[in-house]
């Protein structure tokens, strides 16, 4: 089974990157982009093979590695 | 006193750390991260700065769950002294001994420059050699130095005055300037700036030996 994790910034943390992602779109052309925010995917290929065990293992590897839970929010996606 | 002084792959600032610490009249030993304890007799244990584990995933969070660092945690636990400077600041923040965590600087560049630091509190090991208020000439080399906590845990480090260091010219976008904090106890200091590269005549002045020096004398007088 594989997972996929999706790691973002916490609203209302300052995303300098995403600020100046969407400055360079603005100076490319690209008008009305109004936030950017930038976040990380993550792949994982797992053995297990029970939906519930993975999400749970899944979601346990997030709070302890993944992400930084202070400013990071995490979404746990199995596909 | 016997300080320890960790090496992560990656590390760059161990061996300066080390130098600041042995003149300061410590003895030195050097603790590879893939131990798992640390060497008899440890008072003080140093987490340097550099680039560990190439910052992979966040700065400091592989390091943060290597290990040595379970050791390290339980020194602290236990009511011992540990001090983090940049890396190793990111890192402390990482294993949660110290609150917030250090983003990627306001300007999104990489600063390597001696910056003006204020010491906020004398009342640690670590920064009782200087005056309140003292302003100190220390070089900074970080990515991402951009300090940032919530409003509680800002309230909290204010009220019980564990804010070690301002910067007098925020360079990175940290909260409330902030430059080094304190945990409860006071005697976990984390801090971006290096004082062990400016700790003799010949960096330029010598004012981060201050730090060293009053930080050993305290330990080895305890």
């Amino acid at each position: 089974m594989k997972a996929r994790v999706h790691v973002m910034l916490k609203n209302g943390v300052l995303d300098p990157q995403g600020e100046a992602v969407r400055h360079a779109l603005g100076s490319l052309g690209f008008g009305g982009v109004e936030k950017v925010r930038q976040g990380k995917v993550i792949e994982l290929d797992l053995a297990e093979t029970d939906e519930a065990a993975a999400r749970d293992t899944v979601t346990a590897m997030c709070e302890k590695l993944l992400a930084n839970t202070v400013i990071e929010s995490y979404s746990v996606e199995l596909i | 006193m016997h300080a320890a002084v960790i090496v992560f792959p990656g590390s760059n600032c161990d061996r300066d750390l080390a130098v600041a610490l042995e003149k300061a009249g410590a003895k030195v030993s050097m603790v590879w991260h893939k131990d798992t304890d640390m060497p008899h007799g440890v008072d003080f244990i140093g987490v340097p700065g550099g680039f560990s584990f190439g910052d992979y995933l966040r700065c400091g969070a592989i390091a943060a769950n290597s290990p040595i660092c379970r050791s390290v945690k339980a020194h602290a636990e236990r009511g011992g002294y540990v001090f983090g400077v940049c890396n190793g600041f990111q890192i402390l923040t990482e294993t949660g001994l110290l609150p917030g965590v250090l983003l990627r600087n306001a300007a999104l560049k990489y600063i390597c420059k001696p910056v003006g630091l204020r010491v906020e509190t004398s009342d640690s090991i670590y920064t009782g050699g200087y005056a309140k208020g003292q302003v100190i000439t220390v070089p900074i080399a970080h990515h991402d130095g951009n300090y940032n906590v919530d409003a509680e845990n800002l309230a909290r480090l204010k009220a019980e005055d564990r804010i070690a260091f301002t910067y007098t010219d925020n360079p990175n976008g940290s909260v409330a300037d902030i430059a080094g904090v304190l945990s409860e106890n006071r005697r976990v200091l984390g801090m971006m700036p290096h004082p062990e590269r400016m700790a003799e005549a010949l960096h330029g002045n010598a004012e981060g030996a201050t730090l060293f020096a009053h930080a050993v004398n305290q330990l080895v007088h305890a």
